[in-house]
């Protein structure tokens, strides 16, 4: 077990093993993404409430599942780099940090599309818009702190703790928050509160969040090999990997 | 268990060194007294904040309007938000001067935990910066025509919650001490960790205002406070490591 993982934590193995995971990813990731938005948008039916706008659901749920994971991975990845000295663990915790930010974006964006048609308005300050955004702060505070020092070395363990320091506060934010919204405003409108979906209108959302984690995992096994390429280069394995390709 | 033993086993030797408890509370006595000394030696430092304080107070009646029963609605957030700010404006300086002159090396050799000492240096900048803000508060209230009866609880929830601002913004402070233009970086990683100390203490006022029980929301502010000071010295100490090596 334990060999196991300082296996994995060397870059060269990781390097190869990721080459032959990448792909089955990929594979899943387009199957189910390209399956799930046509049976989403042209076959399941309409809701009796909001029409054909409740469709967003397909992009906007994905993307804040995301969202959240991949805050949650980045500061796992981070204690693993802080406690065990893996670097492979920091690179790809360094490559989550803008997939994650863009995630956040796009169900931030996708929420207010859809709350023009079911609100009237783009933005309401509802408890869940607002976690999403300190989120999508906390992501940018994140990417800001690990560009900001020269040295690479300080710049991992500055954004691993800030991860972790991240992570232990985004359920305090996200209960107070809560507690901010009930305090100030009734409830004009609640997610939960929505009659359950239907079979037809279900199955496409779950393919298409397992497909958004497929390409989540292809995406970061990719960009974590180019990570590996840039920070080992002058690495002898890595500098024969570049001859043969030569 | 083997220490006490070998202290039996030579009798004839004196200690050299007090026992362990008895030396760190001289290091943090010595911590205490060095930076309220050296804070009060540099009184702009101490009085800028309330300076900001009381003038960003005096832009929001010229900017919104100076009617009293409108003021009277928004007074509670206004104070938070300003102190708030004007308690981040003062975390740049926290560990600024002793990085520059060396002093905070000298912490870290320290042979007392750097956890206990960063504490007893947040102490100081809390008692400096905090507290004088909470306790300046229910004046500027007064200008706002903040309703009777919150102005306790107004002080009271700003002591609270300036003593989780100080613990965070030190996490903060430590992982941008080390960089030269550290002081909007810091504001951008520091400012979404402190939304949930700015709702429960608004909230506290503004439940006072109504007549609602405030007790709930000082019980979580000083639950809050219980978090942040048994997780955040240990944070601050990693990051001022951080920013040391780097």
């Amino acid at each position: 077990m334990w060999s196991f993982i300082h296996k994995l934590g060397s870059p060269k193995w990781f390097y190869r093993i990721s080459a032959k995971l990448q792909p089955w990813f990929w594979v899943a990731a387009a199957g189910l993404i390209v399956v799930g938005t046509v049976w989403g948008l042209l076959f399941a039916p309409a809701d009796y409430q909001q029409g054909n706008s409740f469709r967003i659901i397909y992009v906007h749920v994905p993307a804040a599942f995301l969202a959240q994971s991949i805050f949650v991975s980045m500061a796992v990845a981070g204690l693993v780099f802080m406690v065990w000295k893996i670097k492979v663990a920091d690179m790809a915790a360094a490559v989550m940090a803008p997939l994650g930010a863009a995630m956040t974006f796009v169900s931030l964006f996708s929420g207010a599309v859809w709350g023009v048609p079911t609100w009237g308005t783009w933005w309401m300050w509802d408890a869940r818009l607002t976690s999403m955004l300190i989120l999508l702060f906390l992501y940018l505070g994140v990417i800001a702190l690990r560009g900001a020092f020269t040295s690479r070395d300080s710049a991992s363990r500055a954004a691993s703790v800030l991860a972790m320091v991240g992570v232990i506060n985004i359920p305090i934010i996200k209960y107070s928050v809560d507690w901010w919204y009930t305090l100030h405003q009734p409830a004009t409108f609640t997610i939960t509160s929505r009659p359950a979906m239907p079979m037809d209108m279900w199955l496409p959302l779950l393919m298409m969040v397992l497909g958004f984690y497929s390409f989540f995992i292809a995406l970061t096994l990719m960009r974590t090999r180019n990570e590996i390429l840039r920070r080992e280069s002058n690495k002898r394995w890595v500098r024969e990997l570049v001859e043969e390709a030569k | 268990m083997s220490q006490p033993e070998t202290a039996k086993l030579a009798p004839g030797l004196k200690p050299h060194l007090k026992e362990p408890s008895e030396n760190l509370s001289l290091a943090l006595k010595a911590t205490l007294k060095r930076d309220l000394v050296l804070m009060l030696r540099r009184r702009g430092e101490v009085l800028n904040p309330l300076v900001f304080f009381a003038l960003v107070i005096t832009l929001f009646p010229i900017g919104i309007s100076p009617d009293p029963n409108l003021l009277a609605t928004i007074a509670p957030g206004l104070l938070w938000v300003a102190a708030l700010l004007a308690a981040l404006l003062s975390l740049d300086s926290l560990f600024r001067s002793d990085y520059d002159d060396g002093s905070l090396e000298q912490l870290l050799l320290a042979p007392q935990p750097l956890p206990a000492l960063a504490l007893a240096k947040v102490a100081v900048h809390w008692l400096l910066t905090g507290l004088p803000l909470a306790l300046m508060a229910p004046v500027l209230g007064i200008m706002l025509a903040l309703p009777g009866g919150s102005y306790l609880v107004l002080a009271i929830s700003l002591a609270l919650g300036s003593a989780i601002l100080s613990l965070i913004g030190a996490i903060g402070a430590a992982l941008t001490v080390g960089l030269a233009r550290g002081g909007v970086l810091l504001s951008l990683l520091v400012l979404p960790l402190y939304i949930p100390v700015l709702i429960f203490g608004a909230g506290a006022v503004q439940a006072a205002i109504a007549g609602d029980p405030v007790t709930a929301h000082l019980a979580i502010l000083g639950a809050l406070l219980a978090v942040a000071l048994m997780l955040a010295p240990w944070a601050i100490a990693a990051s001022l490591r951080i920013s040391i090596n780097g």
